[in-house]
């Protein structure tokens, strides 16, 4: 028996071919139906913003890099994920500066500031977005569709209107660039979870928990809502950026909780908030704020749900 | 340098309450929305720190060690009244903006923190000039984080319309106001990008060979002292043996 046949080394020992950067280049491809769609919905504006965002944020993170004499890691495309998502969650009516000033807060303030990727404490483009929602409101928030300014569906139905649940699945209907289309996100959660890249914990309690919220708590804002109203209901889940936020920012491997008892809590938690948000709250859309609120209470989640390790504190 | 202006360039520059301490944290957050109301708010506490450390100063053999913080914190209070009545009889607009955090100073960290540290054990002159040395840093600080937050949240300098607003429904271009810098996140991104330049400024003179006073009285950092006769110590910083 040779003895020079064993190495020894120190673990892992086994290694996946799996890295950020296919991750992250998968996630890129996931989002390209909703902003396929987006553009197709809003028209040449809605590009010049996508395109924008993302060539923003890719320049920043590696200006940024450069100048502090670090590793420049753009391409591992979470820069351009981060970018590309933040496009998707302005208005197409939003100048493109204001596109590009996100896109530096969100890799600049939010991601390196806090030593890169893996170590943001929240959501970038979801931080960017709020920056700017704070900042610019007004252009923020008015949604021009088909050449009018409209009301989302969302504000329609927090006034008590009623909305065509149809146009909102297939994405008709006034927006921001990449939350119209259900179908459209769909398709793409669908191809991240058939790659194993997300799995259904965090948006599936994240869902259920908003279903079970609106349903209960609707009747209540409205008159002519009922209990478990379906229609009401549907228009919550096709409408703002419940889908877009579920599937793609709570899912978010560096903000999310890594424990599995964590991840349902955090989609509770957030399915809770953004009820919360839409029903009681001021303005008629809660999920960016809900997804960053819950971003900052992961280390706490993290906490409480940390798994026992075996053989330690077994019952008395 | 002569002793009293040791104490100015101390509170100015090497102990700046606002960029180096981070002392007073509350009204630097909270007033700073506008350059006026920063360099008010400054203002107002210098009266207070020098009135207080003066008075602390002189009564600094009478009164006993173990009351010496009720009596400070009457000194202080009886002069941040004194300071309310002037702002609100004649600015009263200063006064309206400031609101609440006018009586407020009476907790202000720096004014207890410098009788405790410094006028209770040096003399009347040095603790006035110790008083207006960090006033004027502490005035300096809230002007600066005032001016920025100002011009980028509203185009202003001192009320003044610095950059000329776009106005949408008229068609004209011009500078549109980043809100959020007028508000409470603002203040948080001004004090920390400015402390983090004044850290590079400081590092880079450093590095320029230029020697850089830590402290005059015994020679090391304030960060590193353990010493609290010397009133650099206010925090723990977690540098310490």
């Amino acid at each position: 028996m040779s003895e020079n046949k064993f190495k020894l080394s120190s673990s892992p020992h086994i290694r996946d071919k799996v890295t950020s950067g296919n991750i992250m280049l998968m996630v890129a491809i996931a989002l390209l139906p909703a902003s396929a769609f987006g553009v197709w919905n809003f028209g040449m504006p809605a590009f010049i913003m996508l395109v924008t965002t993302t060539v923003t944020a890719v320049l920043t993170e590696y200006i940024y890099e450069k100048l502090m004499h670090k590793k420049i890691t753009v391409n591992d495309f979470s820069a351009a994920v981060t970018g590309l998502l933040l496009g998707l969650n302005m208005p197409a009516t939003a100048p493109w500066w204001m596109g590009a000033l996100g896109s530096v807060f969100a890799i600049l303030i939010v991601k390196q500031l806090f030593g890169g990727l893996g170590q943001n404490f929240m959501n970038p483009a979801l931080g960017a977005r709020c920056f700017l929602l704070i900042s610019f409101t007004g252009q923020m928030t008015r949604f021009v569709y088909d050449g009018t300014t409209g009301a989302t569906p969302l504000a329609v139905l927090k006034d008590g209107g009623v909305v065509d649940s149809m146009d909102m699945l297939i994405g008709t209907i006034p927006g921001t660039i990449g939350e119209t289309s259900v179908i459209a996100i769909i398709a793409g959660a669908i191809f991240l979870i058939l790659m194993g890249i997300i799995d259904l914990r965090i948006p599936g309690t994240y869902i259920v928990t908003f279903v079970i919220f609106i349903g209960i708590f609707g009747q209540f804002t409205k008159a002519n809502v009922g209990l478990f109203d379906p229609q009401y209901i549907t228009a919550h889940l096709c409408g703002g950026g419940l889908m877009l936020g579920a599937w793609f920012m709570a899912t978010d491997y560096v903000t999310s909780p890594i424990t599995k008892k964590g991840q349902y809590v955090f989609g509770a938690l957030l399915g809770i908030l953004t009820g919360l948000f839409r029903l009681f709250g001021g303005s008629a859309e809660g999920v960016s704020y809900a997804i960053i609120i819950g971003n900052l209470l992961v280390p706490l989640i993290e906490r409480v749900t940390l798994p026992k390790p075996f053989g330690k504190g077994g019952e008395k | 340098m002569s002793g009293c202006t040791e104490r100015v360039y101390n509170g100015l520059v090497k102990e700046n309450p606002t960029f180096v301490l981070m002392l007073g944290m509350c009204p630097t957050l909270a007033v700073t929305t506008s350059a006026i109301n920063g360099a008010g708010m400054g203002l107002s506490t210098t009266v207070v720190l020098v009135l207080s450390n003066m008075l602390i100063s002189m009564l600094r053999k009478i009164i006993p060690d173990s009351l010496r913080i009720p009596a400070f914190i009457v000194v202080v209070a009886s002069f941040v009244t004194i300071v309310q009545f002037l702002l609100q009889g004649f600015v009263p607009t200063l006064y309206d903006a400031l609101g609440l955090y006018i009586p407020l100073i009476v907790v202000n960290c720096i004014i207890l923190g410098r009788a405790e540290s410094y006028a209770s054990k040096n003399g009347v002159l040095l603790s006035i000039f110790d008083g207006v040395g960090m006033g004027l840093g502490f005035t300096v600080g809230l002007t600066a984080i005032g001016i920025v937050r100002e011009l980028i949240g509203a185009g202003k300098i001192f009320g003044y319309q610095l950059l000329p607003l776009a106005d949408e429904a008229a068609g004209k271009g011009g500078y549109v106001p980043v809100t959020i810098f007028i508000l409470a996140p603002g203040a948080f991104l001004v004090l920390a990008g400015l402390t983090a330049l004044q850290n590079k400024v400081k590092n880079n003179a450093k590095k320029k060979g230029k020697k850089v006073v830590e402290t005059a009285s015994c020679g090391e950092g304030c960060a590193s002292c353990t010493n609290s006769a010397c009133g650099g110590k206010v925090f723990p910083t977690g540098n310490e043996e």
